[in-house]
């Protein structure tokens, strides 16, 4: 069975939405059930991981980009259905939420699922007075604040927001607009990279 | 194992095919599907390796850390084998339920490298009794589409090959506490020899002969099938039948022949083909996942 979507990012590697999966019982009868799953290779960070996937992590990852796509696919047109989203993890260098997330936007794209908008994710941090966006992992490691930020850019919507470590209310908003910002800034890339697929494929489909 | 639904009919058509030595995608039986190999392609590992050998992926990553030797083995260190399957390969992998095949692919594995001629993991022994390296073999399934072991065997050989092990220098003092000194320069490293290290060889039972590099079409079709694991001289250093079906021990003497045939075959290109990338240098184009 071929991924309908599937996409390769240097850090982060994202499998495909599935259409229709047996295990009705859990299906909704209005909506589409989204099944998220975070695994990330042993080899992936500097430490040697034990577990892939299962672990308290690796779930609470996965709870989280359920949330973001949920609110992003148009789940009332496909009920009684599971769209699974598998993402995984081969090389781990800071961002990985972020990643994930923009992995798993051109998948869900590629595989044909109807969006309300791409979704675009960034971490963000805040040091020595400056606000930081797409942190590192060392940067991470800092134990600075971080904010991860996933954006619906056309309406300026916000699917996720997270913040850990205790930060300034006076500072959130520079280290939010540093995160939109460079989440705009993705989404201007993959809008590029989508449609000069659909252009190709288009040639080559003889449209 | 991922599997493909295959009505009567085509499962007839395969064997057929077969008994004229005629396979659906045009292969003989002897015949390899294009084996795609690259190293170095995690850069947070001390090793790694990627293999696609027709729609199957496999990426192996070596870790390599310090740890005790065994008690009864104070003189070598040790590998230890761990695999994924992905959920990106088949839904059926989602959770735990790829721990299955996975724990079976490792034990094979441990089975295979059990052999002492295999590794020489004394080059592995950095104290007698108290210090050595122990290589954290991971293996990740991300696309399956038949005959795993052997890429996954392929994927091992050329991740351990391009393994490089800082090397330490244990410094004792006066007291006669010991301190280990990793080596000032980042290039200063040792490699391990992997001329003996075997590939399986997965020899498919289908009607009255058997296949190599089978699809997944085809292992639908068979019954039982060999695992062989061979060395590049060809010596045979593991033998396993898998599947719910019998074979005769007349094909399984056919079969290990096939297999030492060609075993030393794949062993002779992946050997040219490690060497090559290698001599490439640091100027090599490097593919990765993008590809």
């Amino acid at each position: 069975m071929k991924p309908y979507g599937f996409l390769a990012v240097p850090r982060c590697d994202s499998a495909w939405p599935a259409k229709i999966r047996g295990s009705r019982a859990r299906a909704l009868p209005d909506r589409a059930l989204v099944n998220c799953q975070y695994s990330s290779a042993t080899f992936s960070t500097g430490e040697r991981k034990r577990r892939p996937h299962g672990d308290r992590k690796s779930c609470e990852m996965g709870l989280q980009l359920r949330q973001t796509f949920e609110a992003a696919i148009l789940t009332q047109l496909h009920p009684r259905s599971q769209i699974d989203i598998y993402v995984q993890v081969l090389q781990a260098d800071g961002g990985t939420y972020a990643a994930c997330v923009n992995a798993a936007t051109l998948a869900v794209l590629d595989a044909g699922i109807p969006m309300r908008d791409f979704v675009c994710a960034c971490s963000a941090g805040f040091v020595d007075g400056t606000a930081l966006a797409d942190l590192s992992h060392v940067e991470e490691a800092a134990g600075g604040p971080q904010l991860a930020l996933a954006l619906l850019p056309a309406s300026g919507q916000i699917a996720l927001l997270e913040m850990d470590a205790r930060l300034h209310e006076d500072h959130l908003e520079r280290v939010l607009e540093a995160a939109a910002q460079a989440a705009r800034d993705v989404h201007t890339l993959l809008d590029r990279v989508v449609r000069q697929h659909v252009r190709e494929a288009s040639i080559l489909l003889g449209d | 194992m991922a599997s493909v639904a295959l009505s009567e009919a085509e499962k007839v058509y395969i064997m057929h095919g077969v008994q004229e030595d005629l396979r659906v995608d045009g292969r003989g039986c002897e015949d390899y599907r294009c084996v795609e190999v690259e190293t170095d392609v995690v850069s947070n590992t001390s090793g790694s390796a990627r293999v696609k050998l027709g729609h199957t992926d496999i990426l192996v990553g070596v870790k390599a850390e310090m740890g005790t030797p065994k008690l009864e083995k104070p003189n070598e260190g040790y590998l230890e084998f761990f695999v994924d399957c992905s959920a990106n390969a088949t839904p059926d992998f989602e959770g735990r339920g790829g721990d299955d095949l996975g724990t079976e692919i490792a034990n094979t594995l441990y089975r295979i490298f059990s052999n002492k001629s295999s590794v020489d993991l004394k080059t592995l022994c950095i104290s007698p009794r108290e210090h050595c390296w122990v290589l954290y073999v991971d293996v990740l399934l991300l696309e399956c589409d038949g005959n795993l072991f052997d890429a996954i065997s392929i994927a091992v050989k050329a991740a351990l090959f391009n393994t490089r092990i800082p090397r330490v220098r244990v410094l004792e003092d006066e007291e006669g506490s010991k301190d280990i000194e990793l080596s000032d320069d980042p290039y200063d490293c040792i490699r391990l020899s992997v001329e003996n290290v075997p590939c399986i060889v997965t020899l498919c039972k289908i009607g009255y002969r058997h296949v190599v590099d089978a699809t997944l079409q085809e292992e639908a079709c068979s019954l039982a099938s060999l695992l062989v694991s061979v060395t590049s001289k060809g010596a045979v250093t593991c033998l396993r039948k898998v599947g719910k079906g019998s074979l005769d021990p007349e094909s399984i003497f056919e079969m290990m022949e096939t297999s030492k045939r060609v075993g030393k075959v794949l062993h002779a290109s992946l050997q040219n083909i490690l060497h090559k990338e290698e001599s490439l240098g640091p100027k090599r184009q490097k593919v990765g996942f993008l590809g």
